[in-house]
């Protein structure tokens, strides 16, 4: 049966555009599982539930008396703490202004095979009343609840 | 007394929108022509008692009124004067009245240029601006007020602004972005109109093109120096971080970029109409979403302004209000917008479809982007979208689109034979790939990106000086040539330039740049490229409003001395905060950038520091600039001024003024 040329031009023009759409959504999920960087509390790493060879990212506060800096390079060692559970981290690039002993940090990276996680990148705001949502829920998570302003 | 006068003003402008929102609207429904001789009034009078209310709070600052909270958190009487003004807009509810003056300007503009509508549509046009200034005087009023007093207990200094946004930047930036996310309210209203009025067609887009050039071009700017200010100021040398609140700019110029190529189409062929339409309410959609993503709080950068519920409950009900209007008013009226389609595969009209879904595309992978985590929030499960997932998925669209900019506008409208354009178009390939390897070679190492980003600058600017040539071909000196070429057509080919220029340097820098964090001794040299930095001083010094620590660098290339660099770290007093001051050798062809860590030890002589040699980075903003250039000068074509008022039959007068307006 012979379709009219108007309406075989339209449904190519649909059938292009379901294709179209499709393809996009497929690239759009495929990234999205390979790109995406989860947030994992220190108290989940702890319990291995850690990716392994994945980008992801973990938040809680720097453990008071935890930093440890080299001598010869801008190697910095430290401990994530949710105040439940420890997680070791190993960052050689210059620290944001605000990261301090006892506040809270997030910080993007990998687990290498010793346990370290090696941050790739480390957050703290410019802002000094801030506190990265991943912070709090991290310590909400571990069951110390913090109040939402530090201020009086 | 100017902080009431200042609140009183706005009482009084949130009272004038609604008038003109209801009022101009009515009259034009019931054909009463004194309800519709009240929107020019109304709009003039809306936009005199938003300029001298933000003039009040202008004027609070200058004089340290520490009365006005506002004022008292987000100021400080140690503050250099420009900074005391442009403090104002330095946090939410100043910068939200910034915002809404203008948007009071757009108004007036349309008011006093839009003269050369039908009387009914301009009165509706401007009602429509006053629904959307009842929803934002009304949410500045209502949960922003700037002018709130902190009596009887005020403090005797205030808190100082935010030491990162005491820059010239800062001072230009959001008025820019601004113009641009408000200016896209006026294509909405165009397009609000017409579809109350059932009739949307050739006539309708040339009103409005120049209105949506105008409001893409202040947004290329805003987002450019938003670029440029973080590369210099946030001390980490970046320009692009897929950020929310980057994405929140970037989403409504994607979509506004769309917007602007099927006007065009409608323009010239009176086809593609639903496309614009629905472009149009999209746009401005986009641009109250990027507000109520960076003013509620639901995203954490920058720019986002403090946490505060209640205000992001209020952009949503209005993101909702406007957005649900705009879609169902465009259900049941856009059936009655008919287009014919009839071009071929191979035609303007059908390199400006690709256009408009490649644009769609990259749209929603950047909304996807910046929504998911939102989403996923929503489900219990925390995750982010950084920059490599849109890295992996924003240049597929680009790269198809940047292809067919090197032949989509040399093609006639409707159908076009390619013979005659082979030969061009083949020798431009073969020339633009040739001119990319020995670049890439050149800078030292081959990488697939910088050949495949190369080549498409090469293939989209040649193939655009090609077509101002075959356009001028028929005379003969420079000048005549230039007055061949309609402005439209210029402007076009300008911004067509500047997006490969600003592609050019996007990848060269990414693939080029050299970036260290070093430890350095004072007295230590270290090698990049060709350069060798040498720490050579460290002091304290002392200013107004903070100290810092400033280490001198001295850069040699060659064993040549070349230029002296000197970072800061800053300790700003008032509000005790420390800051990173970059110092940027720049030039076309490189920057050299230093940025100062902390010092490592006690004495102040071993800091870390950040060296980066960043090639061609300046191109990404001159491509900006050229960008808005040409938006400006597509403006301002004549054919736009000569409208004239289609009273009579705007039908026929469209008609008339389609006439082939491309060469004049």
């Amino acid at each position: 049966m012979a379709m009219k040329p108007q309406r075989k031009k339209r449904l190519t023009t649909i059938l292009a555009g379901i294709v179209g759409v499709g393809a996009i959504v497929g690239l759009v999920l495929y990234a999205s599982d390979q790109q995406m960087n989860l947030f994992i509390t220190p108290t989940e790493i702890n319990a291995g539930s850690a990716p392994k060879d994945r980008i992801f990212r973990i938040g809680g506060l720097v453990k008071v008396g935890s930093v440890v800096r080299s001598q010869t390079s801008l190697q910095t060692d430290f401990i994530i703490t949710d105040n439940f559970a420890d997680v070791n981290v190993t960052y050689d690039k210059i620290m944001p202004d605000l990261f301090r002993e006892g506040q809270g940090v997030v910080a993007m990276g990998k687990m290498n095979e010793q346990g370290i996680f090696v941050a790739s990148s480390i957050l703290a705001k410019h802002d000094e009343e801030y506190k990265a949502p991943e912070v709090l829920d991290a310590l909400e998570r571990a069951g110390h609840p913090v109040e939402k302003s530090d201020k009086g | 007394m100017h902080a009431e006068f200042g609140n009183y003003l706005l009482v009084l402008a949130f009272i004038l929108s609604v008038a003109l929102g209801v009022f101009p609207m009515l009259g034009a429904t019931i054909k009463n022509d004194t309800l519709v001789a009240t929107a020019k009034p109304l709009a003039l009078l809306f936009f005199v008692a938003m300029l001298a209310s933000f003039l009040c709070l202008v004027y609070a600052f200058l004089i340290d009124d520490f009365t006005i909270t506002y004022v008292a958190q987000h100021s400080n009487s140690l503050l250099p004067t420009q900074f005391k003004v442009s403090a104002v807009w330095g946090a939410h509810e100043g910068s939200f009245l910034l915002w809404v003056f203008i948007f009071s300007g757009w108004m007036i503009a349309v008011a006093l240029l839009g003269n050369n509508l039908p009387r009914y549509s301009y009165a509706r046009v401007l009602s429509v601006l006053g629904l959307i200034a009842v929803g934002f005087s009304s949410f500045l009023l209502f949960t922003s007020n700037p002018f709130e007093r902190t009596l009887p207990f005020y403090p005797v200094d205030g808190t100082d602004l935010n030491p990162l946004l005491q820059d010239f930047g800062l001072i230009i930036h959001p008025p820019l972005l601004y113009m641009g996310y408000v200016g896209f309210a006026v294509s909405f209203a165009f397009a609000i109109t017409a579809l109350i009025e059932g009739e949307w067609n050739a006539t309708w887009a040339r009103w409005t093109r120049p209105w949506t050039i105008a409001a893409w071009s202040s947004l290329t700017i805003g987002i450019m120096l938003g670029s440029w200010w973080a590369y210099y100021e946030l001390g980490w040398g970046g320009w692009w971080f897929w950020d929310p609140s980057e994405n929140a700019s970037f989403l409504p110029w994607l979509s506004g970029t769309a917007l602007m190529h099927s006007l065009a189409v409608t323009d010239k062929r009176n086809s593609f109409k639903r496309w614009a339409l629905a472009l149009s309410l999209s746009t401005f959609s986009l641009s109250l979403l990027g507000t109520f993503l960076i003013r509620s709080g639901v995203l954490t950068s920058v720019h986002s302004f403090t946490n505060d519920p209640e205000r992001g409950r209020f952009i949503l009900m209005f993101l909702a209000i406007v957005v649900g209007s705009a879609l169902l008013l465009f259900l049941f009226r856009s059936s009655k917008v008919k287009t014919k389609v009839d071009f071929s595969v191979v035609s303007k009209d059908m390199f400006l479809l690709m256009n408009n879904i490649l644009f769609v595309t990259a749209t929603f992978i950047v909304l996807f982007g910046t929504l998911y985590p939102l989403i996923a929030e929503a489900f219990g499960k925390k995750l982010s979208v950084g920059a490599p997932w849109f890295n992996s998925l924003f240049p597929g669209p680009m790269v198809a689109l940047f292809v067919l900019l090197g032949i989509g506008p040399m093609l006639n409208w409707k159908k076009h034979n390619l013979d005659k354009l082979k030969k061009p178009l083949t020798i431009i390939a073969i020339v633009s790939v040739s001119l990319s390897l020995i670049v890439n070679w050149l800078m030292g190492e081959f990488f697939a990106w910088v050949f495949v980003g190369l080549t498409l600058s090469f293939w989209v600017s040649f193939s655009g000086l090609y077509y101002l040539t075959q356009l001028s071909r028929h005379k003969k000196t420079l000048r005549e040539k230039l007055a061949q070429i309609s402005y439209t057509y210029l402007g076009m080919t300008l911004a067509h330039i500047g997006v490969v220029v600003s592609l050019a340097g996007i990848v060269l820098t990414s693939f080029y740049s050299v970036e260290k964090d070093l430890r350095m001794e004072n007295g230590e040299s270290s090698e990049i490229n060709e350069y060798r930095f040498t720490m050579s001083n460290v002091e304290l010094i002392n200013k107004d409003n903070y100290q810092a620590t400033r280490v001198t660098f001295d850069v040699y290339k060659d064993n040549q001395q070349i230029q002296t660099l000197y970072p800061e770290k800053r300790f700003y007093l008032a509000g005790r905060q420390i800051m990173t001051e970059a110092d940027i050798d720049d030039s076309i062809a490189r920057d050299l950038y230093v940025a100062l860590g902390e010092a490592l030890d006690e004495t102040g002589q071993v800091w870390s520091v950040r060296i980066y040699v960043k090639p061609f980075i300046r191109l990404i903003w001159l491509g900006a600039i050229l960008m808005a250039l040409g938006g400006i000068l597509a403006m301002l074509d004549k054919r736009y001024r000569n409208l004239k008022s289609p009273k009579v039959n705007p039908v026929a007068n469209s008609d008339k003024n389609t006439v082939d307006a491309i060469v004049r």
